[in-house]
């Protein structure tokens, strides 16, 4: 009879869920045993080439591939012997002598040779494979001008192998960062014989990063490329210092859903998230023992103002848009207490330096401010819009900040939501009055922020211009002798930016992780730097798994 | 038949061409383009990026050059992974999308027909209403708010289930499959009930009760064929929309699938990437519309009779 089909149906069904129940050894547990972290790493990489691909994930996954001539130590953020094992700086700080690891090798077991770094950052400020990192190297002499077709003959850039195991590396000008620029993944070398096998240097479109193809140098080698579901690296063999690394491998998941990411997490699926959903910060803060790691990040966050049109082309009227923001309230409630409230465009403790805060919230002088501007009690006000980027996140304080510009100063503002190229083009051609904008940092050190503001800088989008300004991070900053003299001089420059005001700053980043208890070696830092060299996996430790 | 699959297949190709043509002015006159990002690169470089890529030619040119490597079947480089072709990511994302959405029609027409064929039976009744209701619910539901439902019931509080993954751990293709698969049971449920119904009504099952047949019989085999009709006419649209609409699932659960790489083509402005995917699929949805006529002439003896048998 009929009946009876059905209940065979839900027998079918019963049997195969309870087949295919999860049960079994989660990855965190197999992980632990097998010393393999399991690893969120936010999307898909666009590719493994250190001199064609930006971002994030990409950066993650290269940096234990590839190894740079000097490392970031993740504790201190300084730089310590990577495939250089010294370098000697001269009197003027324009000549740097990187003396190569006679170990140094590539994971085929060819050794590392200095004129493999002449080779590879010919290649990356070659104008023909458009790497939009090549600004990395401008500091070193010529670099920009080879970089813009200006010379063609590449020994006149400032980089030379004076011989198998010495680079040396002739800079414009004093350059205190360039050692941290080493440790960035553009100016990293490549393996010359393998790109060449593939094609000609400048092509993007070749297939040497394959698994079957890809020679790197760094403490893992890659062993298996699944598109869109994992990448799996294995310790290196041929690494120069393969008896510091403790982990075996690791598995870079793409993980670009947060919602879904946790999830992986709390069912054991992943030892460290790329992000947490803002929703379940609180949940995981209240926790004993809590996976929840939360640090300053070197990113701030901020609104644009357009100068050159108005109303925002007066600085009256900036100011009391900046002053009548509460930024602490933001970050207790929107934020959830996620973030920390900025008045300035650099990160707090940028290698030591603290900007400028030359304002606060002050309503009553926010009011003032706005009736010399000629719109006393908003009276007047023709009307702002302010752009952002589709994203319920950036609607949301987009929301609070229309609702205090309308509480304190009474003036209207609409928000127009675009779609992120299109607000891209608003933003680099200014059709725009207020925008949102987000900057990190690629290396800790203030210049990295105050460049962006140079007068016709593509980073600008804001009209800002000052000649001072231009002299003051062109000219005098590289000059200064001490750290404590530049600093003083980005600090001069820095309140010169803030009293123009074409920038709203609204809160500096923080990077927030899950990381399971076993995990260890992985010191919290300003620039979310983690070197898998340092990691290791504890195997006794208690889980947190499946906790609801 | 041959002549009638001809030339459906003829009739295609212009289709094909024009969904091609607009597709390729439409995603150049949105703005922004494949190069640009955050931290703006300079003229130089983007002047080279242009450049290896061929959008330094003029439009039409690269048109013609687009139609030409087509012709060879040669969909291009990806703008956003360089190094890789979207025929390479195609062929990565595609089978896995084939195979969940397959899955997911198997769970549409297995529960969407067996709620349909039920409730027909009984109109009117509690046996109708309940499983018209649930299905009402499924057209209803999204799957952005069903994936996370079940993945929340079945995945972290029962934990029977994995959370995420595509053929990594045991089981993990079920949540997905149901996920996705759960609008298409609704539709075919209510498409199933009402050519159920029709069917049920015509004189000839009356002549199958008339002769005691067991009532097993008269709908297992006399009335199902012809009730399940509108069923399969649905399923072709079906499979093409499950293929085309599986980014959701896709996200939801991390399944490398086709549907995110199309979504993220065009938020990144991939164009060889938007085109590709949006020509493969257009094929495939003309395909499958073919092959479900087909299927539904050769269950429907009326319309056999027009192909000339």
């Amino acid at each position: 009879m009929l009946p009876k089909f059905p209940r065979f149906l839900l027998l079918v069904a019963a049997v195969t869920l309870l087949a295919a129940c999860s049960g079994g050894e989660s990855n965190v547990a197999s992980g632990n045993r097998l010393g393999i972290l399991h690893f969120g790493n936010g999307s898909e990489p666009q590719g493994l080439d250190p001199h064609v691909v930006t971002g994030v994930p990409e950066n993650k996954i290269i940096r234990a591939l590839f190894e740079g001539l000097a490392v970031k130590n993740p504790y201190t953020l300084e730089p310590e012997p990577g495939v250089a094992q010294s370098w000697d700086i001269s009197e003027d700080g324009r000549v740097i002598t990187f003396h190569i690891n006679p170990e140094a090798r590539w994971s085929n077991g060819d050794p590392m040779r200095a004129a493999d770094y002449v080779w590879s950052w010919q290649r990356l400020l070659s104008p023909a494979l458009g790497g939009e990192y090549a600004y990395m190297l401008y500091p070193v002499a010529n670099a920009q001008a080879f970089h813009k077709g200006e010379i063609t003959d590449f020994n006149e850039v400032g980089v030379k192998a004076l011989d198998d195991l010495t680079l040396q590396v002739t800079l414009e000008e004093r350059t205190p960062y360039f050692l941290q620029l080493m440790d960035h993944y553009s100016t990293f070398a490549v393996h010359p014989p393998t790109i060449e096998k593939f094609g000609k240097a400048t092509d993007r479109y070749t297939p040497w990063t394959r698994v079957e193809n890809i020679v790197s140098n760094g403490a893992f080698r890659l062993k298996k490329w699944e598109l869109n579901r994992r990448i799996e690296l294995e310790k290196s063999d041929t690494y120069w210092d393969r008896d510091k690394v403790r982990l075996n491998g690791v598995v870079y998941y793409p993980t670009e859903n947060v919602v879904s990411e946790e999830r992986m997490f709390r069912v054991g699926q992943l030892h460290y998230t790329n992000s947490v959903p803002l929703g379940k910060i609180p949940v995981y803060k209240e926790m004993p023992d809590s996976p929840y790691m939360q640090e300053p990040y070197l990113g701030t966050y901020y609104y644009l103002l357009n100068t050159l049109v108005p109303p925002t082309d007066n600085l009256n009227v900036r100011k009391a848009l900046s002053m009548a923001v509460d930024r602490d309230k933001l970050n207790a409630t929107v934020l959830k207490g996620t973030n920390i409230s900025a008045y300035s465009i650099t990160p707090p403790d940028t290698l030591g330096y603290y900007p400028p805060k030359l304002f606060s919230y002050d309503p009553d002088r926010a009011r003032e401010l706005l009736a010399e501007a000629g719109y006393p009690n908003g009276e007047g006000w023709p009307g702002l819009e302010l752009t952002y980027n589709t994203s319920e996140d950036h609607r949301k304080i987009a929301v609070a900040l229309q609702q205090m510009w309308k509480d304190v100063l009474n003036i209207d503002v609409a928000l127009t939501n675009q779609e992120w190229k299109v607000y891209l083009d608003s933003v680099t051609n200014m059709h725009f009055q207020i925008a949102r904008r987000g900057w990190i940092g690629d290396y800790v050190d203030p210049n990295n922020f105050l460049d962006l503001f140079l007068t016709g800088g593509g980073n600008n989008n804001t009209g800002f211009a000052d000649p001072r300004y231009d002299e003051m991070i062109l000219k005098k900053a590289p000059q200064a002798a001490t750290r404590e003299e530049r600093f003083a001089i980005f600090y001069e420059a820095e309140t010169l930016l803030m009293e123009q005001m074409p920038i709203i700053p609204v809160y500096t980043y923080t990077s927030k992780h899950l990381i399971h208890p076993s995990v260890q070696g992985l010191p919290p830092n300003l620039m979310d730097s983690l070197n898998l060299k340092y990691v290791w996996l504890e195997d006794n430790v208690q889980t947190t798994e499946a906790d609801d | 038949m041959l002549r009638f699959i001809m030339l459906r297949l003829l009739q295609a190709i212009p289709v094909i061409l024009v969904v091609i043509t607009v597709t390729f002015f439409l995603v150049r006159i949105a703005p922004g383009g494949p190069f640009d990002s955050e931290k703006p690169v300079t003229r130089e470089v983007k002047a080279a990026l242009e450049a290896q890529y061929k959008l330094d030619l003029p439009l039409f040119q690269q048109y013609t050059s687009y139609l030409g490597d087509l012709a060879h079947g040669d969909l291009g480089p990806s703008f956003k992974y360089p190094g890789r072709s979207v025929n390479e990511l195609i062929a990565a994302g595609f089978p896995v999308t084939a195979e969940l959405g397959f899955y997911a029609l198997l769970v549409a027409v297995g529960i969407g027909g067996l709620a349909g064929v039920i409730a027909a039976l009984k109109p009117n009744t509690a046996q109708d209403y309940i499983p018209m209701s649930l299905a009402m619910i499924g057209i209803c539901m999204p799957s952005f708010l069903l994936g996370p439902l079940l993945v929340l019931v079945f995945g972290i509080h029962l934990d029977w289930l994995p959370v995420s993954g595509w053929g990594d751990i045991p089981g993990d293709k079920i949540l997905p499959a149901i996920t996705l698969g759960a609008g298409y049971a609704a539709y075919i449920a209510r498409l199933g009930r009402a050519g159920m119904l029709e069917v049920l009504s015509q004189d000839y099952i009356r002549t199958a009760r008339a002769k005691g047949l067991p009532e097993w019989q008269v709908v297992l085999k006399h009335s199902l064929r012809g009730g399940l009709i509108p069923v399969v006419a649905f399923l072709g649209p079906a499979f093409a929309g499950l293929l085309a609409g599986s980014f959701v699932v896709e996200t939801i659960f991390q399944i490398p699938g086709l549907g995110r790489f199309y979504v993220q083509a065009a938020f990144n402005r991939d164009y060889t990437m938007i085109l590709g995917t949006t020509v493969f699929l257009s094929v495939l949805i003309v395909l499958f519309n073919l092959l479900s006529d087909i299927l539904a002439a050769w269950m429907n003896p009326r319309l056999r009779a027009q192909f000339g048998h």
